[in-house]
């Protein structure tokens, strides 16, 4: 192993990174951040930005540290005063036909340009005398638009699109200063994958319409978390504003999605938001339901599981947490379980020069979390045995008109755990109030069986609590009880008395990308990081 | 390569497309001197240039489905190459070298010559009876013979705004 | 021979013997003049062996770079697991420079003769010649050549019946200065934008098409029959001093002489004989004020250093400039260095790929300063500042053209700040209007 590995001095720094590793990833892992538009570590480097060009000792000029790789004893110098003035350079070049309309520019805060500039850049232009190069905005796609002026030519956006997804449907058109990206009128960027080129932009050239002016980045809150959209789990960033989600950014997994999310999961928050909340426990008063403290709602929901036997069902929305699908699970173990998890379907899309990277077809983010805990996604299986159950469980699943048909002409108890209160459902016993994904912590496991964190990004509404502490407190008993879960992580701990396969695991074995569990061997062990 | 260049059509009839008969002929020769579909892409162009007199969207689209590439694609590549035209041009394209080495030989006074005779006016406009247009190129690599145009496809050395009015009566 | 001028005694013609005889176009009258000797010669001898020769000769790129071409060839893996390629650059874009023209155009069969021994050397069976698509009557002779050597079992898959195939394909170029850049060139051909690539990969390794590939310029290889038939000694020998330097040179001269044109000569002649002796001075009543040695992206010369150097790639260098192409643009006192400074900053500025930040904006930017300082607002400042972009501008991208716009810009304003003050002072008439 130690033969593959090089060792380098950067900027004083002393590091061993593997052969073949480029000069700008090695100084990452010395902590040196080497300024850079054009190099992105999931796209091929063209080195044309020049910002990134550091003083290797006994090299004759300046390098491209994206494409120059390690040698062994190499000494580079980032910060050395030749280096700061290629780089004080080129920021001047990006600047001169720039318009700096940062004050209504969307990518202001987290703009690279913006960024570098403050750090390094000249504090006057020298471009005084000439009308900047201007361009009008152009409509790229249904979600995309291009602001040519401010465009940096840094070819992230083309190469995404030519080298990632496979679709070449950006170009970079006409040569020198008169360059631009350019697209052709047949075409649209309506990719199944082509938001990301926004989140690639270093600037602010490429936007997306759906967060147009919406919010500056430094008033946005972000928080760590995994797509809700598919069983692929793309770690997703959720971003939020005065408590409102306002846009999900992929957020960098290179096991799961490297950097990239699809659009789908990307447009796929506005349920997040929603208004119409059970804001308090319910419980059933004849025809009405009244509104109820939890520690009333927890001891009818007590009653009603200790009260009957028999069979139950449970139906479970595929968004529910691995910590809520288990605990509610092991709620209902007295009875004989038919537990089934939702899974809306739509078209696989992949992402063509990913591996093992797609929209995935099932819609439903902890589906192999549901299908170890005992799960099935045979929906109508369950359905059907709604009429001879002496408990009926819905975990915030979405019903269709015909579901909740057949669940008002169920027989048995109907407890409803949910996020949104339908209709159909009047002949529910106890109707409690749960935080969606956005507004609780927990974890979903992905189709590779790579179980995942998220956190919580907004708060939760009313009296909503997640699925996992009802079920936690009822499983405990009555009254204040040490062994009711407090938090997701104690949740999870839980998991692994009644499932092996989670036996000995903590939040923490998981970190913020996730661990790969090994569905033949059940231990702490077979986690790979 | 011989063919010509310079016969203007408007977009707004239906559209025939260029690979079909000879030049389609022309075309499947081209696949078996690269290795790639890719790679007959400036040829290809040129096919349509010289048949068509310049590079429009919808022959953009057409090359790319013959070549298996994006239209996007071929567009990146036909405004990298400027003798590729992308507006319709008069009849005779002509082309002058304004370069340092014919610059100081006088090719200013050239492009003017050749302004006012063919009645272009300016640079790149069509003269109103379709018959020329006039561009300034940089260095046509015949610095010896400043100052050297471009008619279509014929090369015209030495040529002053004396003998600017005598080259152009062959072009009508 | 100096065409289109006969030959000048001066002069060392080898290449350019039969410029301006149609017969030698041809595949019989080529034949005539000793033709395919070497090609017959070399498909027996074997790569190294060739490879060797060339070594030995001394003969160096004639595109720009000046690499020994035989250590060149000596990268190329020795054995063809994967297609190999000789690409011939035929591009000739250089301001300046247009030999290659002449090569193309008089003896087509001397190209095609020394494209097919290189291709044989490196172990490459097809041969591309990228000639720019402004060449139109080169690249019909080109055309005719090639056809006539294949009917003829020059080319093709039996090369004179020696069992070795070589296929030769033109491929024409579309306006792009920046395609005679190796790497662009094999973009070009390969149907992409002409961006240069990053090195390494070198194109020995990984080349057109991915392939091991060398690229040569039109003089390199037209110079190769003659070392091989008449040996490397021979070639070797063409030198007057430095061996680092050897063979005869075709050096185009344009602007401000008696006889422009191209005249081939001895490695290490005097710039003076070159000036005088074979252009036959200035023009009547005007001095020689400059010269730019190797096309326009190197450094400016004044006349003093031009006519202290020795024509070779050393003795150009000893005198402040490269040789380059070998494309001599001589500029008398009529010209404005100002302005034709500025006129190459915008070919540069034109031709620019677009790919490195210094380039596209650097090009652009130090354009539009020319423009001012002619419009008559020049400032004392921009002296500075165009020597800052031109620093910033110079070693720092993908290519060099970047800094070939820098050279004559940073050389203009040391040999002749006088002309750019005294558009700053008012002292000259504005040369064009405000922008
Ligand atoms: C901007 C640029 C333009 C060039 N143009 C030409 C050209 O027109 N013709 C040419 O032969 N070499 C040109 N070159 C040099 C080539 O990259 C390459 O070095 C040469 O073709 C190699 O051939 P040689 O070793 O036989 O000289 C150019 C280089 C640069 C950087
Ligand atoms: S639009 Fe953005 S990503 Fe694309 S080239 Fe311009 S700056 Fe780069
Ligand atoms: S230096 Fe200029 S021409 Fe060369 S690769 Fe960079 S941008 Fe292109």
């Amino acid at each position: 192993m130690a033969d593959d590995l090089v060792n380098v001095t950067i900027d004083g720094m002393q590091v061993a990174v593997p052969k073949g590793t480029p000069i700008i990833e090695a100084a990452k892992q010395a902590g040196i951040l080497v300024p850079h538009y054009c190099y992105h570590p999931s796209l091929p480097s063209p080195a044309v930005c020049r910002m990134c060009l550091v003083e290797v000792e006994k090299a004759p000029k300046l390098m491209p540290a994206c494409v120059t790789t390690v040698a062994e004893g190499q000494v580079v110098h980032v910060n050395s005063p030749g280096a700061q003035k290629a780089r004080e350079g080129v920021l001047e070049f990006l600047l001169i036909n720039h318009p700096l309309d940062c004050p209504i520019c969307d990518q202001a805060g987290e703009c690279e340009l913006q960024n570098y500039v403050f750090q390094e850049g000249r504090a006057g232009t020298r471009y005084a005398e000439y009308a900047k190069r201007y361009s009008p905005v152009e409509d790229f796609g249904p979600d995309i638009l291009y602001v040519p002026n401010r465009c940096i030519l840094c070819t992230r956006c083309v190469r995404f699109m030519e080298d990632v997804a496979d679709t070449p449907v950006l170009n970079v058109s006409e040569r020198g200063d008169r360059a631009y990206i350019g697209i052709s009128p047949d075409e649209q960027l309506d990719h199944a994958w082509s938001g990301n080129v926004v989140d690639l932009c270093p600037v602010g050239s490429l936007l997306s319409k759906d967060f147009l002016h919406k919010a500056r980045a430094w008033d946005l809150d972000k928080t760590a978390s995994v797509c809700p959209g598919c069983t692929q789990g793309c770690n997703i960033s959720i971003d939020t504003r005065d408590d409102v989600v306002v846009r999900l950014r992929p957020r960098p997994n290179l096991e799961v999605n490297r950097h990239f999310i699809c659009d789908y999961g990307r447009m796929n928050y506005r349920w997040m938001n929603r208004g119409d909340r059970i804001e308090a426990p319910l419980v059933r008063d004849g025809a009405r339901h009244i509104a109820t403290d939890w520690d009333t709602a927890l001891a009818r929901l007590d009653q009603i599981v200790r009260g009957a036997s028999g069979s139950a069902v449970i139906l479970a929305s595929g968004r529910a947490s691995t910590e809520s699908l288990g605990l509610v699970r092991r709620l209902l173990d007295r009875f004989d379980v038919t537990a089934a998890v939702q899974v809306p379907l739509g078209e696989e899309a992949p992402l063509a020069r990913v591996p093992n990277l797609a929209l995935r077809r099932e819609r439903a983010p902890n589906l192999a979390g549901a299908e170890l805990l005992g799960y099935t996604p045979h929906w109508e299986a369950a359905m059907r045995e709604v009429l001879g159950a002496a408990v009926v469980v819905v975990l915030d699943a979405d019903l269709s008109e015909l579901d909740e048909a057949a669940l008002a002409a169920a027989p048995g108890m109907l407890v409803v755990l949910g996020t949104t209160f339908a209709d159909g459902l009047r002949n529910a016993e106890l109707v409690l109030p749960l935080t969606n994904m956005a507004e609780e912590n927990g974890t979903y496991i992905n189709r590779d069986l790579r179980i995942q964190r998220y956190q919580q990004a907004k708060s939760q509404p009313g009296m909503a609590r997640p699925a996992w502490w009802v079920a936690g407190e009822v499983l405990a008993g009555p009254g204040p009880s040490p062994s009711a879960p407090s938090t997701a992580a104690e949740a999870f701990e839980l998991l692994g008395e009644r499932w092996p396969v989670f036996a000995g695991l903590t939040y923490r074995d998981l970190g913020y990308t996730g661990a790969r569990l090994d569905r033949a061997e059940p231990a702490r062990a077979a986690v790979a990081r | 390569m011989s063919g010509k260049t310079g016969h203007g059509t408007t977009s707004t009839e239906e559209y025939a497309p260029v690979f079909a008969g000879p030049p389609r002929a022309r075309l499947e020769e081209l696949f078996a001197l690269y290795p790639t579909k890719q790679a007959c892409l400036l040829p290809a162009l040129w096919i349509v240039q010289e048949e068509r007199g310049w590079i429009s969207e919808r022959a953009i689209g057409e090359v790319a489905e013959v070549l298996g590439l994006t239209p996007a694609y071929v567009k990146g590549v036909v405004t990298f190459y400027t003798m590729y035209h992308t507006h319709p041009v008069g009849r005779h394209f002509i082309q002058v070298c304004t370069t340092t080495p014919c610059n100081i030989c006088g090719a200013e006074d050239v492009v003017k010559a050749l302004l006012q005779e063919t009645g272009c006016g300016e640079l790149g406009a069509t003269s109103p009876d379709g018959r020329f247009t006039v561009i300034e190129v940089e260095c046509l690599g015949a610095c010896g013979f400043a100052t050297p145009i471009l008619v279509d496809n014929d090369f015209v050395e030495n040529v002053t705004p004396e003998k600017v009015p005598g080259i152009l009566q062959r072009y009508q | 021979m100096g065409y289109p001028h006969p030959s000048h005694p001066k002069e060392t013609p080898v290449l350019s013997k039969h410029f301006g005889d149609p017969e030698a176009r041809t595949f019989d009258g080529w034949v005539k003049h000793g033709g395919y000797e070497a090609l017959r010669k070399a498909v027996g001898m074997t790569r190294e062996a060739i490879i060797e020769e060339v070594k030995a000769s001394g003969l160096r790129g004639r595109g720009g770079a000046g690499f020994p071409t035989g250590l060149k060839w000596s990268f190329m893996p020795k054995e063809a697991v994967k297609p190999h390629y000789l690409v011939c650059n035929a591009d000739e874009s250089e301001p300046g420079t247009f030999k290659d023209r002449e090569i193309m155009r008089w003896t087509p069969h001397a190209l095609i003769e020394g494209c097919a021994i290189g291709a044989y050397a490196i172990g490459a069976e097809r041969c591309y010649i990228y000639i720019r698509g402004e060449f139109t009557e080169p690249w019909r002779v080109m055309s005719n050549a090639v056809d006539e050597a294949v009917a003829r079992g020059a080319l093709g898959a039996n090369v004179f019946g020696s069992g070795k195939r070589v296929e030769m394909i033109l491929h024409r170029g579309a306006g792009a200065y920046i395609c005679g850049e190796e790497t662009a060139m094999m973009n070009s051909i390969e149907g992409k934008r002409g961006n240069p690539r990053i090195k390494p990969p070198f194109p020995a390794v990984a080349g057109l098409f991915g392939m091991p590939t060398t690229i040569n310029n039109v003089e390199t290889l037209a110079a190769v029959p003659h070392i091989l038939n008449r040996g490397a000694e021979w070639y070797k020998g063409l030198c007057l001093g430095n061996p680092k330097s050897t063979g005869t040179k075709l050096v185009s001269v344009c602007g401000h002489v008696q006889r422009p044109g191209n005249y081939e000569v001895v490695m290490g002649t005097p710039v003076r004989e070159i000036l005088y002796d074979m252009c036959g001075g200035p023009l009547p009543g005007r001095t020689f004020k400059a010269v730019i040695p190797g096309g326009s992206s190197v450094p400016i010369m004044t006349i003093e250093e031009a006519e202290a150097a020795l024509f070779d790639y050393e003795g150009i260098v000893a005198q402040g400039s490269m040789l380059g192409s070998a494309g001599m643009i001589v500029m008398d006192d009529t010209t404005d260095m100002v302005y034709q400074i500025w006129r190459l900053a915008k070919f540069y500025a034109h031709e620019s790929c677009a790919q490195c930040t210094q380039c596209r904006e650097g090009t652009a930017w130090t354009t539009r300063i020319f423009e001012r300082i002619l419009s008559g607002k020049g400032k004392q400042e921009d002296f500075q500042l165009l020597l800052e972009l031109s620093e910033n501008m110079t070693g720092k991208t993908i290519c060099v053209l970047s800094d070939s716009c820098a050279a004559p810009v940073v050389s203009g304003i040391q040999k002749f700040r006088s002309e750019f003050e005294a558009y700053i002072a008012g002292a000259r008439e504005p040369a064009m209007a405000a922008v």
